[in-house]
């Protein structure tokens, strides 16, 4: 049997606002436990929850990003259930009118690109978190409580773990670029559900499906997957029925583990919010929200290549994560050359990042220094070689002055003619047998040539004038 | 100093005259509860040393010649949070609850220098029409200590209606206010939905409840409304607009308006016939002093109870899942999983109309239901609406008999819950149209008075207060007070 592997991904992202969804608490991370709440967050009787705007346009933002339409008509919906994580007992959250709808963005896999369906994004708001003790007691932080999320679904459009982990890396691009989340899986900005089911090669219709959760990671979404594909498959294969289930993804092992079957489920028991009004979005808010959308990574692509000139694999390189596409812009800003830029951050700066695992923001280097330091070899006060030292200071101590940096560290080209003049002349006096040899048109000579005279200036002086001076002197004599 | 002798403008006019001062007003409210209580049962937690120490900060501040109400004692429902005092919604669950903050209703009236004399008993969570279904105690009818006084406000409207208090907060959902207003011959509005915050009331049906006041008259009642009334940003359903003076124009008297007769409300099987004859001498009455008097229909009446029980109780059993055993209130003993405490600390916690109530509303929003119940109430809700609508753009308001018959038994319904839901048929229509009604006394039967129920349209209380001072006016039956007979 030949068998296509059908996936949908559910994406949660938290929104990036100052203040919760429904009740004016610090929506921030990392506080201490509980200091971030109010008596709403803690769900005390009488509390009733007001809608933070910004949150609206936010997930209106990401929606637009997602080429989602935008409904005119909105409303909240109360999801029902029993955790100490949920002070409420229900969760805010949108059941049958979510703010976005009927959306896609395409993903490139081995080099073809592929449209993925958004069937809605909604709102709704995040649990707290309970912790179990070494004291045997459990522990609820309700910081995060209340947080405001979005969910992204996607219709049953990919077809392989690579799709699926292509798809999180575009939605992360996209959300990013929007500027209303971090979308970041390790702290939970970020975090996916995948629903999966096997079906032959050919079949419209979808096979039985099982919900993986905890996949906490792009790896472990890929690697989840491709063990339940390897789980289906042999039980279709064997003969067996699936059953509808939810299954929770083990990082010690790589697998999935049973969670609950369908018949295990909980009955929600969705019913509109009382007490919070229907939305009325109109035309001109979405309009204005959808002006001032930032610019997202295809246009900026586009720009660069016709704007600076770039080759098309830079602008889409440099547009991979929004930081770095910020930080190309602002270092172009400060003057630097666009290609210069682009192949500094493209190749060091890049494998620095790679190499110490860190992200731009965790380094010292500033769009300013690189820069500045861009302009420094430009214009034949450093080396590029000495450039690389330049850098390596930059990034991990930075600077505000590049200039005096390198004055400082004595690390300025030396290429001033009368200051090279006596160094040259005395190479040249110390190797009669290499002038011999230039005379001859071996061109090797010219290569040892340069090479002492760096060696003398300990490699400061500029590489360019020290040959145009040597010519000129062996011409001479 | 009886407050059953006074209205709130004359007890002002004493506390400005200086005749007497608030902290003698706080003591005579404790002294009569003191005197009556044991046989009324109105109260389940007095603020006895706070709300003297604020009276004497009144006298010493001196009363504000502006602002009625300062200085004069108010008792407060147990489902309106109270800053530092107890508020249990007359629930085991919420026995030792301590409220961190004030509700919006409450911090206006502290802000307007009321004194908050104590917490008023009521149906636990406010279900219910008779006060029978508090965890604490039973409250008796000051007409007759045999007979119920109404519920859920059952300890608000008792209070008042024995001189405990001048005024008192209750909330009403499908007729909490109205009817024991009616049972004990007082004055009781259920305002606009959205005209008062609903933020720190114990939430029961969220898209019904409203906070409203009880008082001796038509006017202290619209004083107090006035106090307690306006947008607020911790609400987002309260009303965003304008809160108009409601005693201005109370006076204009109904010659020229068109009162209609809601026919549906009289033909409800005419449960006491003393009541029907109460209702039609006051439309009499009303017609003497000029008003057209019009008959009118509201259809879907009829559908009012059964919607009202499903949406009311849908969004209750969501509402109280919060009352949990975790973060507050009661949590079971011996407990061997979180399941065991919810399961445990919820089935001792509520009492027996709360559990069903939640069940009933748990029913009607799962899958595979929600369609049949959920979703088909809310669309009678809407066709219910809609018969205000259509009445409203033809009569200025409605008059009908705000119960089917006067304070019954204590114990008569009780072990009767159809009945006792029954008996809101007059009541809850106006709830799921969200529209604003008032309860006052128009009369007795077998010695027990009954209530008018005047209905306006939506943000009409003035019209609603003009129309009931025009009744007032004419007639004594405010200025009777209740015999005390009976007894425990």
């Amino acid at each position: 049997m030949n068998l296509e592997p059908v996936i949908g991904l559910e994406v949660h992202v938290e929104l990036k606002t100052d203040s919760k969804m429904f009740s004016p608490s610090p929506a921030h991370f990392g506080a201490e436990p509980n200091t971030n709440t109010n008596v709403i967050d803690w769900g005390h009787p009488g509390v009733l929850p007001v809608v933070n705007k910004t949150a609206i346009e936010y997930g209106m933002r990401a929606a637009l990003a997602l080429n989602c339409k935008i409904a005119n008509h909105t409303k909240f919906d109360r999801k029902n259930y029993f955790y100490p994580d949920n002070p409420k007992a229900y969760q805010i959250s949108q059941f049958d009118q979510p703010i976005g709808y009927d959306g896609w963005i395409e993903i490139e896999v081995n080099g073809e690109t592929k449209k993925i369906r958004i069937e809605r994004v909604h709102l709704e708001e995040d649990a707290g978190k309970n912790t179990h003790g070494e004291d045997g007691a459990s522990y609820v932080d309700l910081n995060r409580q209340g947080t405001p999320l979005i969910e992204i679904v996607s219709e049953a459009d990919m077809r392989s773990p690579e799709e699926a982990h292509a798809y999180l890396e575009t939605i992360k691009q996209l959300i990013q670029f929007t500027k209303v989340s971090d979308v970041k899986m390790q702290e939970g900005s970020m975090r996916c559900d995948a629903n999966i089911s096997l079906r032959p090669y050919g079949q419209e219709e979808f096979g039985t499906k099982a919900e993986i959760k905890n996949l906490n990671s792009f790896s472990y979404v890929k690697k989840g997957l491709e063990f339940e594909i390897n789980r289906q498959e042999k039980a279709l294969i064997a003969g067996g029925a699936l059953q509808q289930e939810t299954r929770r993804y083990d990082e010690a092992t790589g697998g999935t583990l049973l969670m609950r079957t369908k018949e295990g489920s909980s009955d929600y028991r969705y019913f509109p919010e009382p007490d919070i009004p229907n939305l009325i979005i109109s035309d001109e808010w979405i309009n204005d929200v959808r002006t001032s959308l930032p610019e997202m990574p295809k246009e900026r692509q586009e720009r660069y290549v016709k704007e600076y000139s770039l080759p098309e694999y830079d602008a889409v390189v440099l547009t991979a994560t929004v930081e770095m596409s910020d930080f190309f812009q602002e270092t172009v800003a400060h003057d630097a050359d666009p290609k210069q830029a682009s192949n500094w951050l493209m190749g060091e700066v890049s494998a620095y990042l790679n190499s110490e695992q860190v992200d731009l923001h965790d380094t010292n280097l500033t769009p300013k220094a690189l820069a500045d330091m861009i302009n420094l070899i430009a214009d034949g006060t450093i080396s590029s070689k000495i450039a690389k030292k330049v850098f390596r200071e930059l990034i991990t101590n930075g600077s505000d002055d590049v200039k005096a940096l390198v004055e400082e560290k004595g690390w300025v080209q030396l290429s001033d003619p009368s200051k090279l003049l006596p160094i040259i002349t005395e190479t040249l006096d110390k190797n009669e047998q290499s002038i011999e040899d230039y005379k001859n048109g071996k061109d090797r000579a010219m290569g040892f040539l340069v090479g002492q005279v760096m060696k003398q200036t300990r490699g400061q002086a500029n590489p360019g004038m020290v040959n145009k001076l040597l010519k000129e002197e062996l011409d001479k004599r | 100093m009886n407050f059953l002798d006074y209205t709130l403008e004359e007890l002002h006019d004493k506390l400005i005259k200086k005749e007497v001062t608030a902290v003698e007003l706080a003591e005579a409210s404790f002294k009569r509860i003191e005197e009556t209580d044991s046989e009324v049962g109105a109260f389940l937690a007095l603020n006895k040393e706070k709300a003297l120490e604020a009276a004497k900060e009144a006298d010493e501040k001196g009363i504000d010649e502006n602002n009625v109400l300062s200085g004069l004692p108010v008792g407060i429902k147990d489902n309106i949070l109270t800053k530092g005092l107890t508020t249990t919604a007359a629930s085991k669950i919420l026995e030792d609850f301590i409220p961190v903050y004030d509700a919006t209703a409450t911090e206006k009236l502290e802000q307007a220098g009321m004194i908050t004399i104590g917490k008023l008993n009521m149906d636990e969570f406010a279900m219910g029409g008779s006060t029978e279904n508090s965890a604490f105690k039973k409250t008796r009818n000051p007409w007759n200590l045999n007979k119920v006084p109404g519920g859920s406000s059952g300890g608000s409207a008792a209070a008042v209606a024995a001189g405990q208090v001048p005024v008192s907060l209750g909330s009403d959902t499908g007729g909490s206010v109205r009817e024991p207003a009616a049972f004990t011959g007082l004055v009781g509005i259920k305002p606009t939905y959205g005209r008062v915050s609903r933020y720190g009331l114990i939430a029961f049906g969220s898209s019904l409840d409203q906070i409203g006041p009880f008082t001796r008259t038509v006017k202290d009642n619209a004083l107090v409304l006035n106090a307690i009334s306006g947008h607020d940003p911790k609400d987002s359903t309260s009303y965003n607009g304008e809160t108009p003076d409601f005693t201005e124009g109370i006076n204009k008297g109904v010659k020229g308006l068109r009162i209609g007769v809601p026919r549906e409300y009289f033909n409800e099987d005419a449960k006491e016939q003393g009541v029907i004859e109460s209702v039609r001498e006051a439309i009499k009455l009303y017609e003497k002093m000029g008003a057209e008097i019009v008959e009118v229909s509201l259809p879907h009446s009829r559908f009012g109870i059964p919607a009202y029980y499903i949406i009311a109780s849908s969004e209750a059993s969501s509402n109280l899942q919060r009352f949990d055993g975790i973060r507050y209130g009661y949590r079971a003993e011996n407990v061997e999983s979180l399941e065991d405490i919810y399961v445990k600390s919820r089935s001792e916690g509520f009492g027996l109309e709360v559990k069903r109530r939640i069940m009933l509303g748990t029913f009607s929003l799962s899958s595979g239901f929600y369609d049949a119940h959920f979703k088909k109430a809310a669309q009678a809700r809407t066709l219910i609406r809609k018969d205000f609508d259509t009445v409203f753009a033809d009569v200025d308001v409605l008059v009908a008999p705000t119960t089917t018959t006067t304070a019954y038994d204590i114990g008569e319904k009780i072990n009767d819950p159809l009945a006792m839901y029954m008996s809101d048929i007059l009541t809850v229509p106006v709830n799921l149209a969200g529209v604003p009604s008032i309860s006052i006394p128009c009369g007795f039967s077998n010695d027990m008075p009954v209530g008018l129920q005047i209905i306006g349209n939506h943000f009409e209380e003035q019209m609603i207060y003009r129309v009931a001072q025009a009744f007032e006016k004419e007639t004594e039956f405010s200025s009777q007070k209740p015999s005390f007979k009976g007894g425990k």
